[in-house]
């Protein structure tokens, strides 16, 4: 109970943070992509706010083996660059430009009742089921 | 080189969003000991296993709740989405699919794995960095525009 209510706080802070970094509106979102038109740098800004506050939390993480409320660190161990992160990442980099959405904003903008994200969210959890479907099908990968 | 678009640069709140946005991945990873990476979350419920689903939908309850919360205390800010539905379609596809593979998005290797100096975290977010420019380019500059 007290790590879902713990959860749903993150999951609270981290939708109000898009809300206020203007992040959940897909054509700002644009607006740092396109570098060829008139740039809006404002995303970098977020990144570096979040990274701000982040690399303190995570210097605190690394030294602990239980979190504050008791429960185990699961920091990922994997640090391997492998095709599979590299072609994914290429992959979900291209889907983001098309329509300026990312998983977070996608579900904040769904939130906020707008239509056009109730569609992008169920394209993003079909193309996640997808997923799951061919590595189900292929089990010596994972 | 680059014009910036001073009208719509908003540096001011885009650091104090940032500062919330870390503030939740911070809470994530002190209180519950993990990564506040969206795509996994959110992925993770698409195999459920039994305690794994309550924090997970609990999670996702808040981001998707946090407009509800702010109508509560202002207007909400305005989404723009220009992109038709087919594009909508094949964005929130590619960004299902991508996200997965490369085992995550702008929050968990964006802003946790950078957060945690992870080379691999930095590799991807490069490779979406970079093809989310070529592809507004190409959308916005070589092909319509």
């Amino acid at each position: 109970m007290k790590y879902s209510l713990a959860a749903f706080g993150s999951g609270l802070i981290f939708g109000l943070g898009l809300l206020v970094s203007g992040m959940a509106n897909p054509e700002k979102v644009l607006g740092f992509l396109d570098i060829a038109g008139l740039w809006d740098p404002s995303l970098a800004f977020v990144m570096g706010g979040a990274i701000l506050v982040g690399i303190f939390a995570f210097a605190i993480a690394r030294k602990r083996t239980l979190s504050f409320l008791g429960f185990h660190m699961k920091l990922p161990a994997s640090d391997r660059v492998d095709t599979r992160l590299v072609v994914g990442s290429l992959m979900f980099g291209a889907g983001w430009g098309i329509a300026g959405f990312c998983p977070g904003p996608g579900l904040v903008a769904l939130g906020a009742g707008e239509i056009k994200a109730a569609a992008f969210v169920a394209s993003m959890i079909a193309g996640m089921a997808i997923f799951e479907m061919v590595e189900s099908s292929r089990p010596s990968t994972r | 080189m680059i014009d910036i678009a001073w009208d719509s640069f908003t540096p001011w709140s885009a650091l104090l969003g940032g500062v919330l946005i870390g503030l939740a991945a911070a809470s994530f990873i002190l209180l519950n000991g993990r990564i506040a990476g969206i795509s996994g979350i959110l992925g993770g419920l698409l195999v459920p296993r039994s305690g794994d689903i309550g924090w997970r939908a609990a999670f996702m309850i808040g981001l998707i709740g946090a407009p509800a919360a702010w109508i509560m205390m202002a207007e909400l800010p305005p989404i723009q989405i220009e992109a038709g539905f087919p594009a909508i379609v094949i964005a929130g596809l590619m960004v299902g699919i991508g996200t997965r593979y490369g085992s995550g998005c702008t929050s968990g290797h964006g802003v946790c794995g950078l957060s945690r100096l992870s080379p691999r975290s930095l590799v991807a977010t490069l490779c979406f960095m970079g093809t989310g420019f070529v592809t507004v380019y190409l959308i916005r500059h070589a092909f319509g525009g």
